[in-house]
């Protein structure tokens, strides 16, 4: 039975840089030969989430969201735009559980298997940990380094506050930073006071968005004090030096090309035959902002 | 009708294992089913098999008698073997390389001549040019050495095809800059010829300078969903009878989070505001998909739906995007103001607004001054007649003379970022 692989990502009618991550992960999927068939499908661009699976040849296909948390759009807007029966009791969640659920949708005669959102996957505390090397440059880095991981934070969906604090909880647990904080753009703990969080001198701090946009290239630099408000997009020094601590800013940690893997972990761990990783878990991959 | 070394006239070289044998023996395995593909028929009858192809036919064939005859229809035989084991059979994607080459218009001898012949056989999907023709791709790529008999040259023949924009046909593909990953498409449809981000693929601004070359027929389908997704899979669907169109009012229905807003756009008073939507986002000028979907399935739009070639199955993203802020603006009622204005200021407003929504304000001449969207015209008009940016000193809103007028501005919270609702379409965050 041929396989196919879908990529549902966010994109955007303003920033081109919001479908850019699910194009070149899809594109080092493919590059690795990792899945016969690739595509990608878009909220906001195209395809669209209707037409997504109709572009997709294969039978089976496993649809993998390019999203950080469970809710409104990976249990409400992807399902029924893909036209799924799929209700969010389904993937029996308790925010940060989601699987995978096994459905036939209305419109194509296919077999897909809807999985979890990459941000919630246990491989995605090893991109956030790839993430910290990469800015710094430095394979090893942690003994005597703070880790901030950033979330968005809303009051209207919870669960994008846990995905944040479940890869904080399990990256502390490895006991390989010297401190590790969940932080939020709109609400407490706030990333405007990132070095009161922190004892540590160097505090590396990586969002846990998707794409770079306005809230990662201005708003969380502009709230740390790394650049003026309305300095423009990506001027902010790293590492910047910010209230006696060295602060190194990430990014969004969705353009690390080590996302790929976790987007093939989703489709394994759904049942799909994923012949191989991508190569971007190999030692020494560029550092942040060369992607 | 004889094509660029080989014709109907047939193949008699006779040699074994090449691509025509192939072919031939392929076609009498499948006889018992039977075959009828572009004029050619197959089968076997009790007596035998039976060849037919247009202007001939051959009844009572041993397999030796079927090879030969096969042989001497050679293009039938070459046309049926690419179309059912060469070419890809996912059917949408088989049924737009027929129609590149308009395979339903031409018999196979004629139809490998004219894809023999020059540059071969272009169509226009969009904005793509689309060329194919049969070619040596070993000899082209400069590769291969051999080939030199009849025979050889015929087998080694493979379609490739050229995609490059529109304008750009009549260009020599080596003056264009070169791109063989079908991928890349992807890339390239997301700017115009002056580097701006290009949220719709269909608009009728592809940039130029470019060219596919040499792609295999999987890899130009890929190509050209890269620059126009899914229009190969709806195009087909529609082909069918089988194009699953959604309208406006089912669409609307749809929308939650900060869209869900355009439900209360439609009051049960005619569908007006749709026909000034699609007249806004849907016509030919602003994109080339042939809009399909008309308010519901019984109350047909009154504005043009285009000529594209590939259909628009339901309101995209955009339109209800741009839908949801209409919806907003179009909550107010209409006032009256007076302005004093000469016939040539309110001329020039109107031109001014045709010239925004035509696209043409960045093209106007810096010193034509015939132009009522000239910059220097509009500067003028605004030294002269705004007061603290008011038109005639005129306020916006009446309250605003106290102070107090209402900002209702919240681009922000649609697409920059800010968090106006549980669909914030920052983009980025991927919540």
């Amino acid at each position: 039975m041929s396989e196919a692989l879908l990529v549902v990502a966010h994109g955007s009618h303003l920033n081109p840089a919001s479908s850019a991550p699910a194009r070149d992960h899809a594109d080092r999927i493919r590059a690795a030969g990792a899945v016969g068939e690739v595509r990608e499908a878009y909220w906001k661009e195209e395809p669209s989430l209707r037409n997504g699976l109709r572009t997709v040849v294969a039978e089976e296909v496993y649809v993998v969201p390019l999203f950080v948390s469970e809710g409104y759009f990976t249990e409400e807007v992807i399902p029924r735009e893909l036209r799924l029966d799929f209700e969010a009791a389904d993937w029996d969640s308790d925010g940060t559980g989601a699987g995978s659920v096994t459905l036939e949708p209305a419109d194509v005669d296919k077999t897909v298997h809807y999985c979890g959102p990459v941000g919630t996957h246990d491989a995605m505390s090893d991109v956030i940990i790839r993430r910290a090397e990469t800015v710094t440059g430095d394979p090893g880095v942690g003994p005597d380094v703070g880790l901030a991981v950033v979330g968005h934070g809303t009051k209207r969906n919870e669960n994008s506050a846990k995905a944040v604090e479940y890869h904080a909880d399990r990256i502390r647990d490895r006991d390989r930073f010297a401190e590790v904080r969940a932080l939020f753009m709109d609400e407490e703990p706030e990333v405007d006071d990132v070095t009161d969080h922190f004892q540590s001198e160097d505090v590396v701090v990586v969002p846990l968005f998707i794409a770079d946009g306005y809230h990662t290239q201005e708003d969380i630099p502009a709230d740390m004090g790394l650049s003026e408000e309305g300095s423009g997009r990506g001027e902010y020094d790293v590492p910047a030096r910010v209230d006696g601590h060295d602060v190194w800013y990430a990014g969004a940690v969705g353009t690390e090309p080590l996302m790929a893997d976790v987007i093939l972990e989703r489709a394994a761990d759904a049942g799909a035959d994923v012949e191989a990783r991508t190569g971007a878990d190999a030692a020494g991959s560029a550092r942040a902002g060369g992607d | 009708m004889t094509g660029a070394g080989e014709g109907d006239g047939g193949d008699a070289s006779g040699g074994r294992g090449d691509r025509l044998s192939e072919a031939v023996a392929a076609l009498r395995t499948v006889a018992d089913d039977g075959v009828d593909f572009d004029g050619l028929v197959v089968r076997r009858g009790s007596d035998g098999l039976r060849f037919a192809v247009p202007g001939a036919e051959h009844r009572g064939l041993d397999a030796a008698d079927f090879d030969a005859r096969a042989r001497e229809h050679a293009a039938h035989v070459r046309e049926w073997y690419v179309w059912h084991q060469e070419m890809p059979q996912e059917p949408a994607q088989w049924d737009f390389l027929r129609w590149v080459e308009r395979a339903d218009e031409y018999h196979p001898p004629d139809r490998r001549g004219r894809l023999t012949r020059g540059g071969g056989v272009a169509r226009e999907w969009g904005q793509l040019s689309v060329q194919v023709r049969l070619a040596d791709p070993g000899r082209e790529r400069g590769r291969d050495a051999g080939g030199s008999s009849r025979g050889a040259d015929g087998d080694r023949r493979r379609r490739r095809y050229t995609l490059r924009h529109v304008d750009d046909a009549d260009t020599p593909a080596g003056q264009l800059e070169g791109y063989t990953d079908p991928h890349d498409a992807r890339r390239l449809r997301k700017e115009d010829d002056r580097g701006r981000y290009r949220p719709l693929s269909t608009a009728p601004t592809l940039q130029r300078g470019w060219a596919f070359v040499d792609l295999e027929p999987a890899e130009l389908v890929r190509a050209v969903e890269g620059f126009y997704p899914a229009t190969v899979a709806n195009w087909h669907r529609e082909r069918e009878g089988e194009l699953d169109v959604t309208h406006w009012e089912e669409t609307v229905a749809r929308q939650t989070g900060i869209y869900g807003v355009v439900q209360t756009w439609n009051r049960g008073e005619g569908h007006e505001h749709v026909d000034w939507v699609a007249e806004a986002c849907c016509d030919d000028s602003q994109c080339l998909k042939r809009r399909e979907w008309e308010y519901d399935a019984d109350t047909p739009l009154s504005v043009d739906s285009g000529d594209g070639v590939f259909p628009c199955r339901e309101p995209c993203s955009l339109v209800v995007a741009a839908a949801r802020r209409w919806t907003r603006l179009e909550a107010e009622e209409s006032r009256t103001y007076e302005f004093e204005l000469t016939p040539s200021e309110k001329a020039q407003v109107e031109e001014i607004v045709d010239a925004v929504a035509d696209g043409r304000a960045g093209e106007v001449r810096e010193a034509d001054f015939a132009d009522g969207a000239n910059r220097y015209r509009a500067r003028f008009l605004r030294a002269k007649r705004f007061e603290d940016g008011d038109l005639c000193g005129v306020p916006t809103d009446r309250d605003e003379e106290d102070g107090s007028g209402g900002d209702t501005d919240d681009s922000a919270g649609e697409e920059a970022g800010g968090d106006g609702a549980a669909d914030d379409g920052c983009g980025e965050s991927g919540r």
